[in-house]
């Protein structure tokens, strides 16, 4: 194997396609040789390392509604798949209502990276690291997915089936991420433990979401997920369920960080070894519910 | 594999080029247009040498299909100075000793150039958020940020 500092992209031909129904129709007749893009910044990486070598690369970006940003109080939120992360991190209405999602954002790489990069893209690239997902999932999003058969809408929990599988079948393309209205009164925090402070990919991220519910002994309802540390993106119910039932004392935050770490299946990677990405789920469980009750007002 | 003609307005002068699909909009630039102040460092979208305004926005070139650019409008470190004087931000990097071997000077310019057209006085942590994208192996960055926050400061001054 030869080292290439500076490997040029391998040969493929850059496709345009008019429609949605051009582009399902084209990715689905070349499932296995096609790919869509956003922003690239993952797919053109991993073809000069060689992991990918379409015939065809599909850009989806000028696709109808893919460049749409709207928020409407009783719909949410609707970002066109291309939207990019600066576009949301800049955004009155995500800083305002969702204001995870604008945090897990500006967490990933730079600023000129961001001007490319796109949630649905991370979402699609179905790493299990992605930086905006965790907060996509807290948020409860569904995908907004353009298939051969028409469209259809996805729930984020069940999108993921491993490092880089999703459900898409052929021919499927996301047009665009939902979030639904924002919960009143939700307070959050991402906790993205990295080598360094900013750019980096995360260790370790925990997400949590916290807001008021009556009927619950203590008051307020708490959502975790988590990155890197499994084969896929994960939100632990099994938290949010004994959460639910307690009343709320440090020592039952403890237990449901103990249980976060036990719901999570880290590996040992060239980040940090799985027993450190174990602990730090706990650590971090742990500091993300405290410090959203503390918001809360506890 | 297709070549596509594309229109390209690079540094104010439109171009018409005829490009592969897989070369890239920092590869057209260095090699078909010969504006090779853009440097090629990572090839990764991560140490920034590579950085131009695409459509008024710093990307990182090396991350960009020049096919995807039809109609776009390009600024590259040869289009900072105008009419043989430099940009605030190029002056001022200079007199601030922001400059060593200069491999990531150009995309650490257009970086910084982005920077204070969006926010015309950043404070320290505003400039080194900016400035995540441009590595530089040189200068420990604390020159680089002097010359930044002296360049807004120039460009406040009435000229």
């Amino acid at each position: 194997m030869t080292l290439d500092s500076h490997p040029t992209l391998p040969e493929f031909d850059y496709i345009r396609p008019a429609t949605l129904v051009e582009a399902s129709q084209f990715l689905g007749e070349h499932a296995s040789e096609a790919r869509p893009f956003l922003g690239g910044t993952d797919v053109f990486v991993r073809m000069r390392d060689g992991f990918l070598n379409p015939r065809y690369l599909v850009d989806v970006k000028g696709l109808e509604g893919m460049r749409d940003l709207d928020f409407d109080p009783d719909l949410g939120l609707v970002a066109g798949a291309a939207v990019t992360l600066n576009r949301l991190i800049a955004s009155p209405e995500v800083q305002a209502h969702y204001p995870l999602l604008a945090e897990a954002c500006r967490s990933v790489a730079s600023y000129q990276l961001r001007n490319r990069a796109t949630v649905a893209g991370n979402i699609c690239n179905a790493s299990p690291a992605g930086d905006t997902i965790g907060a996509c999932l807290v948020y409860e999003a569904e995908l907004c997915i353009h298939g051969c058969d028409g469209s259809r809408r996805e729930a984020l929990k069940t999108f993921f089936l491993g490092p880089g599988k999703t459900t898409l079948r052929p021919g499927d393309l996301v047009t665009a991420v939902h979030l639904p209205p924002p919960r009143q009164g939700s307070r959050g925090v991402y906790l993205k433990l990295g080598r360094n402070k900013l750019s980096d990919l995360a260790i370790t991220g925990v997400t949590v979401l916290g807001w008021p519910e009556a009927g619950l002994p203590s008051g307020f309802r708490f959502r975790v997920a988590l990155t890197s540390v499994a084969p896929t993106p994960l939100l632990l119910t099994e938290v949010e369920n004994f959460l639910a039932d307690q009343t709320l004392t440090p020592a039952c935050v403890q237990e449901a960080a103990r249980l976060a770490a036990n719901s999570c299946s880290p590996i040992d990677d060239v980040r940090g070894s799985a027993r450190y990405r174990k602990q730090m789920v706990k650590n971090l469980t742990a500091k993300g519910l405290s410090e959203v009750w503390e918001k809360l007002g506890k | 594999m297709t070549l596509h003609k594309i229109s390209i307005t690079i540094n104010g002068g439109l171009e018409e080029v005829m490009v592969p699909s897989n070369m890239t909009l920092l590869r057209m630039l260095r090699e078909t247009l010969s504006l090779t102040g853009t440097k090629n460092g990572c090839s990764a979208g991560e140490c920034g040498a590579c950085t131009v305004l695409l459509n008024g926005e710093p990307v990182n070139s090396c991350m960009v299909l020049a096919a995807e650019c039809d109609g776009a409008t390009v600024l590259t470190v040869e289009g900072l100075a105008q009419e043989q004087r430099l940009a605030p931000v190029q002056e001022a990097l200079i007199q601030e000793g922001g400059v060593q071997c200069g491999f990531c000077t150009p995309g650490v310019l257009i970086s910084s150039y982005a920077l204070l057209e969006r926010n015309p006085s950043p404070d320290e942590d505003e400039i080194r958020e900016a400035l995540v994208g441009n590595l530089c192996r040189c200068t420990g960055y604390v020159r680089i940020v002097k010359g930044v926050k002296k360049a807004a400061k120039m460009q406040a001054m009435p000229s």
